[in-house]
């Protein structure tokens, strides 16, 4: 009976989402206190029920019910409690559950939190958070309901997909929904603005502390996601331009824009129009993300024949939310002013070039993920544009972005000075450059790709430093200690220069790996021992080791430098006998300066394996960037002036930047 | 530009894109015909994968008839095809060269070590100027040649066994291989 709860609580949620998302809008155009005044509770009611059904939906896990399909297709009793519980969204039905559950914890969120914003504007914001649950809902009850029975029930499940059974699977998946539908805040904002009428700078200081919470788990989740590729599939790799993949990085991109336009609107009222259609933008590349990957349109786009009401919701659904956003925007954006205006040299084009730059970058990130399903869709089959492409165009576009990133935070608003830039940022150009040429030289090879790579990350970190003493020495106080002047820079600035010293540790880690990782491919016999540079790896063989819900063959590796031990590693053939599948599980000494990985091919004869033995420099700087990041994005939230300023919508924001 | 007209683009660009995911929703699966089937296959000369000095010559190959797998280290739907490939390659009934697309030769070679190598002779294309001339629209591609060197069919994406049965097959009896 249980299971029935939680289909019963997703059709009443799906009743109040729809009040929700419905009267409290004809209330906040008819002014009807009465019919505004539904929009908290119907939220909260709505929420609260989306959550039971979730938990329902998760006890059904635990409790090992194979009376529910779904549960019968994406579990088994044999597989330990932690992944059964992930196992909750390792298949479409359930990933679109944790999609609106998590839509109920910002809605709850927003209900609690953003209470100093004037009524009819927070009616709409909740009402349209509210139309977006609606056409979930929906989508969840009639094409993929994850409630639906298996009578007579099964006798055990088919089990998680062995290479979702990882810690990785626990946490990347909700942390990267909460970025993605953190967007829909932000979305909410902008449709609720432009029904409002209302775009001006305290609309962009509210929107600012939700959009950065979204970006930050955003970016956390799709680390996350890289990190884990990384080690579980056994390549090496840590981003494989996979359409999976760039479905989550374009609202980044698209998100990392907004979040500098908002600046400017905030700051000098100016990108009102461009910032409402990032917050567009940014939401409906989560939709259309999201969908690319769960629809199946992915695996094929043939997927959709056979199932043809599933692929038309999800285009109905995409139609009616950015249909008519930007209807909404094609009639009430014209309307709206221009901001301040500002010099050809300023701050404000230093931010707008990032934002054409992010903007494109995306752009062709979309353009290379449709193509294959284009092709697909025309009858093709699924085909791939992969790396070649993304690499050339990729970093070609993001490249300047970079090199101006350095330039704009030191630039003043309204109308900056290129000879004033350029005294300040000599020392700067100085580091970078001796760094371009020292740094490939000590590690051993010199190539163009690394020596611009290593520039601008050293360009990106230097510069920010020299921001942080610029700042001190323009606020300097007389007769006050360097601590006590520190303490008067607001968070937000340090947020600002930690996001952005992630970004330049974020290039070192990339461009070191790729211009100085080594690999091996090799067979070795037990006590074989492979040389790689100082490092030698000694093999002892492999053993049969037995898993909660595997067999595996485990394989263990000295390795050694100048004769002294300094790892020991254990990489994994798995195989998991109730999908039948085989899992390569890496064995990794991560390290500051490089990671050493180990991971098994193939048995060979006679306790011989086939072996990969990889060096990878700097690898976990690609990931300590992003959460350099992250944390860059906390510190911005912190800042007081959220609070204050919010409670006093009249006072003048602060000059933080 | 009319100020409104300027604020619909976006809406018309995403209605454009709509329209081509309608037409992808309700399309029958069918076979985009290349404008090379029945046309001579484009002649090319290139190095051969592990065997440094030595050219492929597509001339060489008049008088057989053959398949021209394209496919890369770097694409996931290689991977899905590969073991249909290796069984091919075992019934030994008709030539299968590769052509690794833009691909660095290191990471080609690894994989043949990993997976097994199908294939005859693997032609290396790292600028993907021979995928230009045989307009590849991307990896995996397969490309059916006879013997007087005319690609007799061309097939996008991974093989299955479906299309080895009901496509190839055929075409190998009608070519008497």
């Amino acid at each position: 009976m249980i299971p029935a709860i939680g289909e019963l609580s997703l059709i009443l949620a799906f009743i109040f989402a729809i009040i929700q998302g419905t009267l409290p809008l004809v209330g906040a155009w008819r002014n009807k206190t009465t019919l505004m005044n539904l929009a908290v509770p119907t939220a909260r009611a709505q929420s609260l029920l989306i959550l039971v059904s979730f938990v329902v939906l998760m006890y059904s896990f635990y409790a090992n019910d194979f009376s529910v399909l779904y549960v019968a297709s994406t579990s088994n009793s044999q597989l330990p409690t932690m992944y059964r519980l992930a196992a909750v969204w390792g298949g479409h039905e359930g990933s679109m559950l944790l999609w609106v559950a998590i839509l109920s914890i910002w809605t709850i969120a927003v209900t609690l939190f953003a209470n100093n914003l004037p009524d009819t504007f927070r009616i709409r914001l909740i009402a349209v958070m509210g139309l977006v649950s609606v056409g979930f809902l929906a989508f969840i009850l009639f094409t993929s309901n994850p409630f639906d029975r298996l009578i007579p029930a099964a006798l055990d499940g088919r089990d998680l997909n062995p290479l979702l059974q990882d810690p990785g699977m626990v946490f990347h998946p909700p942390v990267l929904y909460m970025g993605y539908v953190g967007f829909s805040v932000a979305f909410a904002f902008a449709i609720a603005a432009l029904l409002d009428g209302r775009l001006d700078n305290a609309w962009a200081r509210w929107t600012r502390p939700w959009t950065t919470v979204a970006w930050m788990f955003l970016t956390l989740g799709i680390a996350f996601g890289s990190k884990w590729a990384y080690y579980e599939l056994g390549w090496g790799g840590w981003w494989f331009w996979d359409a999976v993949e760039n479905a989550s990085f374009m609202p980044w991109l698209v998100g990392t824009a907004l979040i500098h336009s908002l600046a400017v609107t905030e700051k000098r009222g100016a990108f009102k129009v461009w910032t409402v259609l990032l917050s567009i933008c940014a939401f409906s590349l989560s939709l259309l993300g999201t969908f690319l990957v769960r629809s199946g349109v992915l695996t094929s786009v043939h997927a959709f024949a056979t199932d043809p009401s599933r692929g038309l919701f999800i285009l109905l659904y995409l139609v009616i939310v950015i249909g008519g956003a930007l209807l909404l925007f094609a009639l009430r954006a014209p309307n709206v002013g221009l901001g301040e205006k500002f010099d050809v040299v300023s701050r404000e084009s230093f931010l707008l070039a990032n934002n054409v730059v992010l903007a494109v970058a995306a752009g062709s990130v979309l353009l290379g993920t449709m193509y294959p399903l284009l092709i697909d869709a025309l009858g093709g089959g699924k085909i791939s544009v992969g790396p070649p492409y993304f690499d050339a165009v990729f970093v070609a576009i993001m490249a300047p972005g970079l090199f101006l990133m350095g330039l704009g935070p030191l630039a003043k608003w309204k109308k900056a000075s290129i000879p004033e830039i350029g005294t300040r940022l000599k020392l700067a150009a100085v580091i970078s450059i001796v760094s371009a040429l020292l740094v490939p030289s000590v590690l051993g090879k010199i190539s163009l790709m690394a020596a611009v790579g290593v520039f601008m990350g050293a360009w990106i970190v230097s510069t920010t430093l020299i921001l942080l003493q610029n700042r001190i020495k323009t606020k300097q106080l007389a007769n006050v200690s360097l601590v006590e002047n520190l303490k008067t820079i607001p968070l937000a600035f340090y947020g600002m220069l930690l996001a952005h010293l992630g970004v330049g540790v974020f290039v070192l880690g990339v461009t070191l790996v790729k211009g100085y990782e080594s690999e091996q491919d090799l067979r070795m016999e037990v006590n074989d021992i492979a040389k790689i540079g100082d490092l030698s790896f000694i093999f002892k063989g492999a053993q049969k080791v037995q898993g909660p819900n595997y067999i595996s063959s485990q394989g263990k590796f000295v390795v050694t430098e100048d004769d002294k031990q300094i790892a020991l590693l254990y990489p994994e053939k798995r195989f998991y006998p109730v999908q039948g599948a085989t899992m390569t599980e890496a064995d990794i000494e991560p390290g500051v300066f490089k990671d050493l990985y180990v991971s098994l091919g193939e048995p060979l004869e006679k306790g011989a394996w086939s072996v990969r033995i990889y060096i990878k420099p700097f690898v976990q700087w690609i990931w300590a960037g992003c959460i350099i990041m992250a944390l860059g994005g906390l510190l911005a939230l912190l800042d007081k002036r959220y609070r204050i300023a919010n409670k006093n919508l009249t006072s003048k924001a602060e000059e933080v930047f | 530009m009319n100020r409104t007209l300027k604020f619909l683009i976006p809406l018309i660009l995403f209605l454009v894109a709509v329209g081509f995911l309608t037409k992808g929703l309700f399309l029958n699966p069918r076979e985009v015909p290349s404008p090379l089937v029945g046309k001579p296959a484009p002649a090319f000369t290139a190095p051969i994968l592990g065997e440094a000095g030595k050219q492929f010559n597509s001339a060489d190959m008049k008088g057989q008839v053959w398949l021209l797998n394209v496919w890369a280290s770097w694409c996931a739907a290689c991977r899905d095809e590969h073991p249909l490939l290796m069984d091919m390659a075992q019934t030994k009934r008709i030539v299968m060269h590769g052509l690794a697309y833009k691909d660095v030769d290191a990471d080609a070679q690894q994989v043949l070590i990993a997976m097994g190598n199908p294939y005859n002779k693997v032609i290396t294309d790292t600028d993907g100027k021979i995928g230009i001339d045989y307009g590849v629209y991307g990896v995996p591609e397969t490309y059916l040649i006879d013997k007087a060197g005319i690609i007799r069919y061309k097939h996008i994406g991974p093989l299955t066994p479906e299309i080895l049965l009901t496509k190839v097959v055929p075409l190998l009896k009608e070519l008497d291989v």
